[in-house]
């Protein structure tokens, strides 16, 4: 038994890089590796204890292979026979109560995890509470105590538990925050989920859809975006604010007519797609167009160029999605782009 | 009914079609299940180069959904089930000492109800576009509102028929395996790839009837309005993903068990060893296939099922790992202190060992639940299920295709180009899907048809998409051994690999359409084996010379799988004259089928010279 | 391995057990209907997961009337009845006898299935067709895949009956009406869970 523990502890150095290696791996915003907030960090701990058992088990597993293979291989002209054994009731009793003990291990803190996860904070008047409808492929965000629906961009304060109800308007999704929290099928009505974490620290977060759910699954990305008390609420505030239209009547026009009739801004429009008060201020359009100053890759470029880009073609951009292509000219579709850019939250 | 009858034999293609000869059912299985994976290979490959680079548009949206349906569906129901089914007909009634299997006419059925069903699936990608909703089709996306091309139509017509074909070969093989034992050969004595096609086939008696209805009431929905799954009108979603898992995780040990069975069987072979603790590696293998039917629900942990029904899953799923370790480590130490020799056939036997290991223990992961609300539905669980699927049940097949091959043809498979396809598939194997792990787990899900350039993911999918063209090379590699092989004479000995402990190696390679002249009496646990060791070349006979009854051969079940087929077309397309005279073709000839008796013929004693099938 | 026939051409005791064939034939059977159990455990859970999702369509209290109901289990409980008494004739070589059972088997089989059509006709008028709701599909599903098992087996039977009247009872025949009426036996015992479930729990609400 002693040797064993020598063995182990050689491994251990072995093992310590193992887990090193794994929390360098990624993005801080997107990794399930580098948790951000106390729910991954769970999880986090919880694959961390799987990985090391499991990285022991192949370790001896390799180590019986490699020795075997190397010691037992038949010589060229080897005509022996080898003495024919049965099988050896000690070491089958031995690979089979070891393999149920490290399963307890296993076993014990992954219930305990299950029902600690499970905790339902859609009573709790202290949470953020907040309803998450998935559509092919964009997210809605409802606050239903605070009155304010968004889309594509989840805001919530660094110092609250966010308690999520999620559901479908369509097909299958599952609403993917891998560096703050699992994931969550967003079922049909009727079948809603919860699910709940913290994201104690500020920052954008990205959030993925991760249930096939048609041609522009992969581009059905999200944001969580993380901010003070304070600003959240003057967030809030700044929702629900009325929004001036644009002072050219053509435009005005032209925006009511053609994407109002869909889309809400402010107090202004319908609610069945994506509402797009502020959308000047999110990190992205379409949920895939990322929003930057500093262009790197053919994805991004700024809220402006986006919109132009998304409102030209919708369909080159996330095909199969239910944004038609609107005739306008690019004048207009220019002064659209640049009205909505200018649509700015202060918070 | 000792009468002779005249029996008329047919040659050529008729011979192909009408054969009720398991060796020759097996050929057809194999070449069938290869062609599939070759066709599945190449969505594989398609699916890698769109994913070489960021933000690609090598395929468009909807083909790639298109693609990934088709290789999931394509690699498990028409590939990897035809192989082991290949299998299973060239060597379990050689195993067992039987003459035939129990219902040689069904097993020809068999073969063509598959043969047919993955030909109607496949013609979906020239008839407005193939299945695209995933190969576990999830409603609603996969219900007549959200997917309105016929492509799931394909799909569920084409499995139930394929379906039919796979549950009546359980049920054959079954009966074979509890009725057609030599003498002696009792159930202890069976060989492990025996006992595996024996454990799966009862999987899939039990599991496909499941899958069966699932099928028909996606089915039903699509093609009749009904509102199994139609959430507005009281359908409800989560309903097919308990009926499909269900059968899908046993479907999991369906393919994975004769893996098994064919690893225990080469390993101890070229290990000259006998396989260690024979009778725990039986009592693993029930015992994975019981707990194979409790653990559907961890396909499901973000369903929301809530936390009782998934600590329950949790589980029950890792207890799975018990009996699995069982049989690794007696994989290993059958090796141990034995006399091994490195054929293709063992390279990769034992190359599968430490792989499956790495699947399995991914999949003890993949069982805590919480940790799982990260795994799933990422790469990490796309390398998880390709570790055991590929690691586990493709390089066994590939290991048992080399080592029964002589068997099946009467040669033996080129050595050199052998170990090539084998260093190719193996490292690209590995180089494929071990950075998929770390894919997913950096946030990547699976089924995604371009990523973002800036995520991190570039290095690792170039890196995965280099391993799957170096798997394809090595695929070529084994065409082209095939091809040289079947060039050679067939010089095949009875035992080529010398050191055979089971019956099937004491019958000439290819074995006559008889099997054994004389049943042979068993004597013990690697029949074969005893009878070596004491120092006789041949078994015991356990009866005398005699006349050899034998069925005729039928063009029924190929007639009758024609007429599925063509009935699968007029209901989809709402055709019912179609339809219907599709189905009277099926009925006509299972009424000709029971109408006209089958009185076989006879093989006359002075008849049994050793002349061997054709392959 | 074909049977043995006995010279004195009197079949054995058990004719169905008689060859291999006819014993792997049984055997084969009794898996075949393992996996019949399955096909109706999965369809029997689909019904009970939607079996209130009635929307506008009539209850399940509004629809079902048992005395109906009821004089069609009788019909079909005692036709499992009569194949056993059919299969007692065979194992006593009394060919005619067996033949006649059979014929009332067929009969009740004939008239169980027109109770079930005209109360399916009955229940569409009254607004419960197959694409009313999730339960209305759910039911006719059930109950449907039960009735097309019956339909198959009457026609089955009757193949058999004609059979044996040309061709006689031999080790060929036999193996075939055993596997018939463990057939027909089956089919009866998933009727007493569909009048269980689906119409007496259906009526208790």
């Amino acid at each position: 038994m002693m040797n064993r523990w020598h063995v182990l502890k050689r491994l251990m150095p072995l093992l310590a890089g193992m887990v090193l290696l794994l929390s360098a791996c990624g993005r801080a915003d997107l990794s399930t590796l580098k948790p951000q907030g106390p729910v991954a960090e769970e999880q986090f701990g919880l694959m961390k204890l799987t990985i090391l058992i499991m990285v022991i088990v192949v370790v001896i597993v390799f180590a019986i292979a490699v020795y075997v293979i190397i010691r037992f291989r038949r010589r060229p002209g080897d005509k022996s026979i080898p003495v024919q054994v049965e099988g050896n009731h000690k070491l089958e009793i031995i690979w089979t109560v070891i393999p149920i003990i490290l399963l307890v291990i296993l076993g014990v803190p992954t219930i305990q995890s299950v029902f600690g996860l499970a905790k339902d904070y859609t009573k709790d008047p202290d949470a953020i509470q907040v309803k998450v409808t998935a559509h092919q492929y964009w997210w809605e965000f409802e606050y239903p105590n605070l009155g304010v629906k968004t889309a594509q961009e989840l805001l919530i304060p660094d110092d609250a538990v966010i308690s999520i109800e999620a559901k479908t308007a369509d097909v299958l999704h599952s609403f993917w925050v891998p560096s703050l929290a699992g994931k969550i099928d967003t079922n049909p009505a009727g079948n809603a989920n919860t699910m709940f974490f913290e994201a104690p620290k500020k920052g954008v977060y990205l959030g993925k859809c991760a249930e096939l759910c048609g041609p522009s699954h992969s581009l059905m990305d999200f944001k969580v975006k993380v901010v003070d008390r304070a600003s959240f609420e003057r967030w809030i505030t700044a929702q629900k604010a009325p929004v001036a239209l644009p002072q050219d009547q053509e435009l005005a026009d032209l925006l009511t007519n053609q994407c109002l009739s869909c889309h809400a801004i402010g107090d202004k429009g319908a609610q069945a797609y994506p509402n797009l008060t502020g959308i000047g201020s999110r990190e992205s359009v379409g949920g895939i167009l990322v929003n930057t100053e500093d262009k790197k890759y053919d994805n991004e470029g700024t809220t402006e160029e986006n919109l132009i880009k998304w409102i030209k073609d919708p369909q080159a951009v996330k095909p199969g999605n239910l944004m038609p292509t609107v005739e306008l000219s690019d004048q207009q579709i220019e002064a659209i782009a640049k009205y909505l850019a200018g649509l700015k939250l202060d918070y | 009914m000792a009468h002779a009858h005249a029996v008329k034999r047919y040659t050529g293609l008729l011979d192909w079609l009408t054969t009720v000869d398991h060796k020759k059912i097996g050929i057809l299985y194999l070449f069938a299940g290869f062609f599939f994976f070759i066709i599945g290979g190449l969505e594989a490959v398609l699916i890698r180069i769109q994913l070489w680079e960021p933000m690609n548009d090598f395929v468009s949206a909807e083909t790639f959904n298109q693609l990934l349906t088709m290789h999931g569906t394509t690699m498990i129901f028409l590939a990897a089930m035809p192989m082991i089914f290949a299998l299973m007909n060239a060597v379990i009634p050689l195993q067992i000492g039987a003459r035939d299997v129990a219902f040689p006419f069904v097993n020809a059925l068999g073969f063509w109800t598959f043969f047919f069903g993955a030909v109607l699936l496949n013609v979906s990608w020239f008839a407005g576009g193939a299945p695209d909703a995933g190969w576990t089709s999830y409603v609603p996306l996969a219900s007549p509102v959200y997917s309105s091309t016929h492509g799931v139509d394909y799909y569920v017509i084409g499995l139930q028929i394929a379906g039919l074909g796979t549950l009546i070969g359980g049920i054959n093989f079954l009966v074979t395996i509890i009725n057609m034992r030599a003498p002696g050969m009792s159930f202890m004595r069976m060989p492990m790839f025996t006992w595996a096609a024996f454990i799966t086939s009862a999987l899939i008696l039990f599991a496909f009837p499941a899958l069966t209805v699932g099928l028909v009431a996606l089915m039903f929905d699509r093609l009749f309005e009904a509102n199994f799954f139609d959430v507005s009108q009281g359908g409800n979603a989560v309903l097919w993903e308990h009926i499909f898992w269900i059968f899908g995780h046993p479907e999991v040990y369906i393919l994975i068990l004769p893996a098994f069975g064919i690893i225990s069987e080469v390993i101890s072979t070229f290990s000259r060893k006998r396989l260690f603790g024979y009778s725990s590696m039986v009592f693993a293998t029930v015992l994975i296939g019981f707990l194979g039917f409790m653990v559907w629900a961890h396909h499901m942990f973000t369903t929301g099922l809530g936390p009782i029904a998934n600590a329950l899953f949790s589980i029950a799923t890792m207890l799975i790992a018990v009996p699995t370790g069982i049989k690794i480590f007696n994989w290993l130490f059958t090796m141990w202190g034995g006399s091994i020799k490195f054929t293709t056939a063992n390279l990769f036997a034992v190359g599968f060992v430490p792989t499956f290991v790495m699947g399995g223990v991914t999949g003890v992961m993949l069982a805590a639940a919480p940790a799982d609300f990260q795994y799933h539905d990422s790469y990490f669980v796309v390398a998880h299920f390709h570790y055991v699927i590929v690691g586990g049940l493709v390089l066994g097949l590939f290991s048992g295709l080399f080592y029964w091959w002589p068997k099946m043809f009467g040669r033996v498979l080129n050595e050199t180009l052998g170990k090539l396809f084998f260093w190719l598939f193996y490292i690209g194997f590995h180089l494929t899907f071990f950075i998929q792990h770390f894919l997913g787990l950096m946030g990547m899900p699976r089924r995604v048809w371009r990523y973002l350039d800036g995520m991190g993911f570039n290095e690792m999918n170039l890196i995965s998409s280099v391993g799957a063209m170096l798997m394809g090379l090595g695929t070529i590699v084994f065409i082209i051994n095939m091809i040289v092989t079947g060039l050679k004479p067939r010089n095949a000995s009875n035992d080529p690999w010398e050191d055979g402990r089971t019956l099937e190696w004491t019958i000439p390679s290819p074995p006559p359409e008889y099997n054994f002249a004389q049943t042979p009496l068993v004597r013990g646990y690697d029949a074969f084996w005893k009878e070596k060791m004491e120092g006789k070349n041949a078994m015991t006979p356990a009866e005398p010379l005699g006349p050899i009854h034998m069925p005729s051969p039928s063009i029924l079940p190929f007639l009758m799988s024609l007429g599925l087929f063509i009935a699968g077309f007029g209901f989809m397309y709402h055709n019912y004259y179609i339809g219907i005279g599709g189905l009277v073709i099926t009925f006509g000839c299972m009424f000709f089928r029971s109408v006209i008796d089958d009185h076989g013929f006879h093989i006359e004693p002075e008849e049994l010279q050793d002349k061997g099938v054709k392959a | 391995m074909s049977g043995h026939s006995h010279v004195d051409g009197q079949l054995p005791h058990e004719p169905e057990k008689a060859t291999l064939e006819g014993r792997n034939k049984v055997l084969g059977f009794w898996l075949f209907l393992g996996g019949e159990t399955v096909l109706f455990g999965t369809l029997f859970s689909a019904f009970l997961a939607l079996r209130h999702q009635v929307l506008d369509g009539p209850t399940e209290q509004e629809l079902f009337s048992l005395p109906l109901v009821a004089a069609a289990t009788l019909l079909l409980l005692t036709s499992s009845l009569t194949s056993v008494f059919a299969i007692q004739a065979m194992h006593n070589n009394q060919v005619k006898a067996m033949i006649n059972w059979l014929i009332i088997t067929v009969l009740l089989g004939l008239g169980f299935l027109g109770l079930e059509i005209y109360e399916f006709y009955h229940y569409v008028h009254e607004g419960h067709g197959f694409t009313t709701s999730a339960f209305s599909s759910s039911f006719y599903t059930l109950v449907g895949f039960h009735g097309a098992h019956v339909a198959f087996g009457i026609l089955w039977i009757s193949l058999l009956i004609a059979q044996v009247f040309k061709k006689g009872l031999n080790v060929v025949t036999a193996p075939k009406i055993y596997v018939a009426g463990m057939y027909w036996h089956f089919i009866d015992v998933v009727w007493v869970f569909i009048f269980t479930v689906v119409y007496l729990m259906g009526k208790v609400g």
